[in-house]
């Protein structure tokens, strides 16, 4: 089973919910075996299987839930997210507090967790990240850098709490 | 002032995607420069953070061993043929009513059509065929807009016997599109709305008969979107709408 540990440990950020995840996992196979004739040998396996997964998750409850509650396409959004310090960032991260990561990264909205996980976790270029998430490479590189940006600004308010 | 472009790019630069003449001049930049080098410095630690934090979910063994009996219960003479044959039992399993011919093999526009009926029955057959439930197009419509990378148009249906029922959004062989629902003298009939250059195969003008599938259907590709209607009322009926949404485009 490819990938099997890395697109249940996707699920799970994408649907908050083990049972969920499992669920979406299997889909993701069902769908991959029944789709495998289509996939194109010489094209990346990996952003396939992980657009099959994400596809699922979208037409899911919980998918469109997550993508009508917030726009996917952030990027097109007016107005800018809080401007970012280093300082309480970087004293924040020294302390390497996963969990306060973690948390971050739950609090994102779905489409900057998936590029994040997708570019950091899965650690994909840009190009493959466009390939699963079906955007151009434009979108892509200017969805992470706002998705970092947020990350950031999350990182300082947590901070800020103490 | 001087760093500004450079920062710009950092991120990329980091993820290793800036062009490789371009690499050389940035690693140098960054190496000498004291506010990009603390800059660079902070940005691999929260790449590092998230790549922590991110690997934080591992499947349960009874989950593995789950998916490996699945997975191992297909039989195993090649491995294209086994894809092949466990696809043919996916299939089995979402529509359970079409015949074991219409599961043999199957050209790429042959699939894309099973694939459709199966769309079309799966939805049915679920609890909440559509996820926006309205007969008035001005408000299907508009629920589309951000969930599908492309805009269609929903015919007037006064003085026709059909009404909407609402929309979904839905997937061919991972393509995202829109999924209608109609209704007419007690039929459901789907439409399926796609960007034809997505679509794995291409289709022409069709319509088949009920021989080489369980339902009617008909499908035509306008200003680069392809379209079905299906379902099981009369070709009249399949017909009808088909026009409908032909004028309306």
């Amino acid at each position: 089973m490819p990938h099997f540990e890395r697109l249940y440990n996707f699920a799970c950020w994408l649907t908050h919910d083990r049972q969920e995840a499992e669920d979406l996992v299997q889909e993701t196979y069902a769908k991959a075996l029944k789709g495998f004739p289509s996939f194109q040998s010489g094209t990346n396996f990996r952003a396939w299987i992980y657009k099959i997964l994400r596809n699922a998750f979208l037409t899911s409850r919980t998918g469109l839930k997550a993508t009508t509650t917030v726009p996917l396409d952030l990027e097109d959004e007016e107005g800018d997210l809080p401007a970012v310090e280093e300082t309480p960032e970087s004293i924040l991260l020294q302390r390497s507090d996963g969990q306060l990561v973690q948390q971050a990264l739950e609090e994102l909205p779905v489409a900057y967790r998936e590029i994040l996980l997708l570019c950091e976790v899965e650690e994909m270029s840009y190009q493959e990240i466009s390939d699963a998430l079906v955007i151009p490479m434009g979108t892509v590189m200017s969805r992470l850098s706002r998705a970092r940006k947020a990350l950031r600004g999350g990182l300082q308010q947590q901070f800020a709490k103490g | 002032m001087v760093c500004e472009s450079w920062t710009a790019k950092l991120d990329t630069y980091l993820d290793g995607e800036v062009p490789e003449e371009e690499m050389r001049s940035f690693g140098a930049h960054v190496r000498n420069c004291r506010s990009c080098s603390a800059d660079a410095l902070t940005r691999v630690q929260m790449k590092r953070a998230i790549q922590a934090a991110g690997k934080r979910y591992t499947p349960s063994a009874e989950f593995r061993k789950r998916m490996q009996q699945k997975i191992a219960a297909k039989p195993q003479r090649s491995v294209r043929l086994g894809w092949t044959l466990a696809a043919a039992a996916a299939v089995i399993l979402v529509v359970g009513t079409l015949t074991s011919a219409y599961l043999g093999t199957r050209s790429g526009k042959d699939q894309v059509f099973s694939e459709i009926a199966d769309l079309h029955v799966a939805t049915l057959a679920g609890s909440s065929p559509v996820d926006v439930i309205s007969t008035d197009r001005h408000t299907v419509k508009p629920w589309f807009q951000g969930k599908i990378p492309f805009a269609f148009n929903l015919p007037e249906l006064q003085n026709s016997d059909f009404s909407l029922l609402g929309g979904r959004m839905t997937y061919l062989e991972q393509t995202p599109g829109a999924h209608l629902i109609y209704d007419v003298r007690k039929h459901h009939i789907s439409v399926f709305v796609f960007q034809e250059r997505l679509l794995p195969a291409k289709l022409g003008e069709n319509s088949l008969s009920p021989k080489q599938l369980p339902f009617n259907l008909e499908t035509w590709s306008q200003g680069g979107l392809r379209y079905f209607v299906i379902g099981d009322a009369s070709t009249a009926d399949i017909d009808s709408l088909a026009k409908l949404f032909r004028g309306a485009s």
